[in-house]
């Protein structure tokens, strides 16, 4: 069963992945993920959890390993009420579904850290499995949407380069 | 209305006006990367997709953070970055010249109205010239090497308005420190962060750089300044092309479409931010006798020519107090160069700093040279995240170059005006 990692603080780029370990391999940097707040989350997150933020998720650095680090720990979904523009971007070009909580949305007491949730990608939206709660997020854009389901930016252009070749 | 904003992105796009919300496709005049983010990362990806960079002249390399090679793992990604600039034949590359933002202008590869990607989150820096300039991941750069290319949705704008004059002392830095304490991080909101008025037209162009870097804290995607008189002669005086149409890349304020910030130049103060975000900005003489171990004068925000020269007026004739270290690594090795051949350095120097790479050294916490445990820091970087600058228990607060020597004097964090006026 996949779990929810809810945050209360804000998470930057470099608690994701920290600056000194970002020259060994991506195994080694994913074991450093989040270490300076929740020191447990790296060797404890399971394939399918949800992280779940508050407002400006992923601010600071452009370095995309901020979210390939979640992807490579098998997060399904990252969502909050907001992102920082690169990491979303970052998030989306790696495949790793990136979802806006409306502000507005009320939050049921039951969300909380280490709840047992599922997600559902194709409805954007977020279950709390032992209430049977749903949150709807905002849907992905379209174009986005195809970029994720072809499992990101690298895929997606390989795709569009043999279409125009066979052209 | 167009805002500069859509103006630069219809043009790259080739859209005849680009309404905000619009997503369109832009056709790149010029993309950065450096050591970390760019060959090592972009080179398996083009490798895949079968593709070589689309235009060599447009794109420009620089190595500045694994600098100094330390490990046989920083000696790698530079071995690689060096043959990959070969293997691409791409003469735009720079090797420990010193850090991206600051050496892409001084080597003349910014104009006004260009659209232009980089690497690096303060990417935004460039929007000091005119510039359309914003940071990608590695990936998303890979893609725009490979088709010369990237979507952009069309960004609201939020104009930030500096009416009056700075006082002595105050500096571009504090501007940016108060913005980030009103607007708070996520304030930008992945906008086009539009500045105008006379005191951001007083700025010199390394001050206004300052500006655009730091829209990256707000949370904006770009941060422009509409070219003036300043920014062609310093275009003309490092080699670079001047557009014939400068003069229309203009800022219409207010900005009708876009929200609108107004502040009082004349009213600002020396400001520091206290840990763990740039938004926690208050009057310096608020954090007055907080201690601090190490003073820092770093990074493309804080370690310009202009920026060492700050410092250097503070410092000159005056020693740094006995428990506090002050690390400088000049932002470029020409500003280096230019402040060492102005006595500059030597003012550094004889007040007891200590001179690091230029490169991005502390600032993104990438080496050996980093904050200890429980260490506390006053620095000219831009961002204060909770374990950025090393350990996860160290402490770093933000300031201007100004207050940072001030402070490195009196032994505890002071408007530097006490110290220079004492």
């Amino acid at each position: 069963m996949a779990r929810l990692w809810l945050f209360e603080e804000t998470i930057d780029t470099d608690v994701l992945a920290p600056g000194f370990y970002m020259k060994a391999p991506l195994a080694e940097l994913a074991e450093h993920c989040l270490e300076a707040i929740r020191p447990e989350f790296a060797s404890s997150v399971r394939p399918g959890d949800v992280v779940m933020a508050g407002e400006n998720m992923g601010v600071g650095s452009s370095r995309e390993q901020a979210a390939e680090v979640l992807k490579y720990l098998g997060v399904s979904a990252v969502i909050a009420h907001s992102f920082a523009g690169i990491f979303y971007r970052n998030a989306i070009n790696l495949g790793l579904p990136a979802l806006v909580l409306p502000a507005d949305t009320p939050l049921p007491p039951e969300l909380a850290d280490g709840a047992e949730i599922s997600f559902d990608f194709a409805r954007s939206r977020l279950t709390l499995s032992e209430f049977d709660i749903d949150l709807e997020c905002e849907p992905i854009p379209a174009f986005l949407k195809a970029m994720i389901d072809d499992g990101g930016l690298v895929p997606h252009l390989e795709k569009r380069f043999s279409t125009e070749a066979e052209l | 209305m167009e805002t500069l904003a859509q103006k630069i992105i219809s043009h790259a796009s080739a859209s005849s006006s680009a309404q905000v919300g619009d997503v369109v496709v832009c056709s790149v005049d010029l993309a950065m990367i450096h050591d970390s983010g760019g060959p090592r990362r972009v080179k398996p990806i083009l490798e895949r997709l079968g593709r070589s960079v689309w235009d060599n002249h447009r794109v420009v390399v620089v190595t500045d953070h694994y600098v100094p090679v330390e490990s046989d793992e920083t000696r790698a990604i530079q071995e690689l970055t060096r043959n990959w600039v070969t293997e691409q034949d791409i003469s735009n590359f720079y090797d420990q010249q010193g850090i991206c933002h600051v050496v892409l202008p001084e080597r003349g590869h910014l104009a006004p109205g260009m659209f232009c990607v980089g690497g690096d989150s303060h990417s935004p820096t460039g929007g000091a010239f005119g510039a359309y300039m914003f940071g990608i991941g590695a990936t998303e750069m890979a893609g725009v090497l490979a088709t010369g290319e990237i979507w952009i949705k069309v960004p609201e704008t939020i104009l930030i308005h500096w009416s009056g004059h700075l006082s002595d002392y105050v500096t571009a830095k504090d501007m940016m420190l108060a913005t980030c304490g009103r607007l708070g991080m996520g304030g930008g909101r992945y906008q086009a962060i539009q500045y105008a008025g006379e005191a951001i037209h007083d700025l010199d162009m390394q001050e206004r750089m300052t500006m655009s870097n730091m829209a990256a804290e707000l949370g904006g995607q770009a941060g422009l300044i509409a070219p003036d008189e300043v920014t062609i002669d310093y275009i003309r005086s490092v080699g670079g092309t001047v557009p014939a149409g400068w003069k229309s890349y203009q800022i219409e304020v207010p900005d009708r479409d876009g929200e609108v910030h107004y502040f009082d130049a004349s009213a600002l103060t020396p400001q520091i931010a206290a840990p763990h975000s740039p938004e926690n900005a208050d009057a310096a003489a608020a954090f007055k006798n907080t201690h601090f171990d190490v003073a820092y004068v770093g990074a493309c925000t804080g370690a310009k020519y202009t920026d060492l020269k700050a410092a250097a007026s503070v410092l000159k004739g005056r020693k740094i107090a006995s428990h506090v270290t002050l690390k400088v690594a000049p932002a470029s090795l020409r500003d280096q160069q230019r402040a060492d051949a102005e006595g500059v350095m030597q003012i550094l120097q004889d007040a007891g700093a200590e001179f690091l790479p230029n490169s991005c050294g502390i600032c993104a916490g990438y080496g050996r040279d980093r904050l200890l445990d429980e260490q506390v820091c006053l620095s000219t970087t831009a961002r204060n995240f909770k374990g950025r600058m090393g350990a996860s228990t160290s402490q770093v607060y933000l300031a201007s170059p100004y207050t940072v020597a001030a402070s490195a004097i009196a032994g505890s964090m002071v408007d530097p005006r006490e110290v220079t006026e004492g």
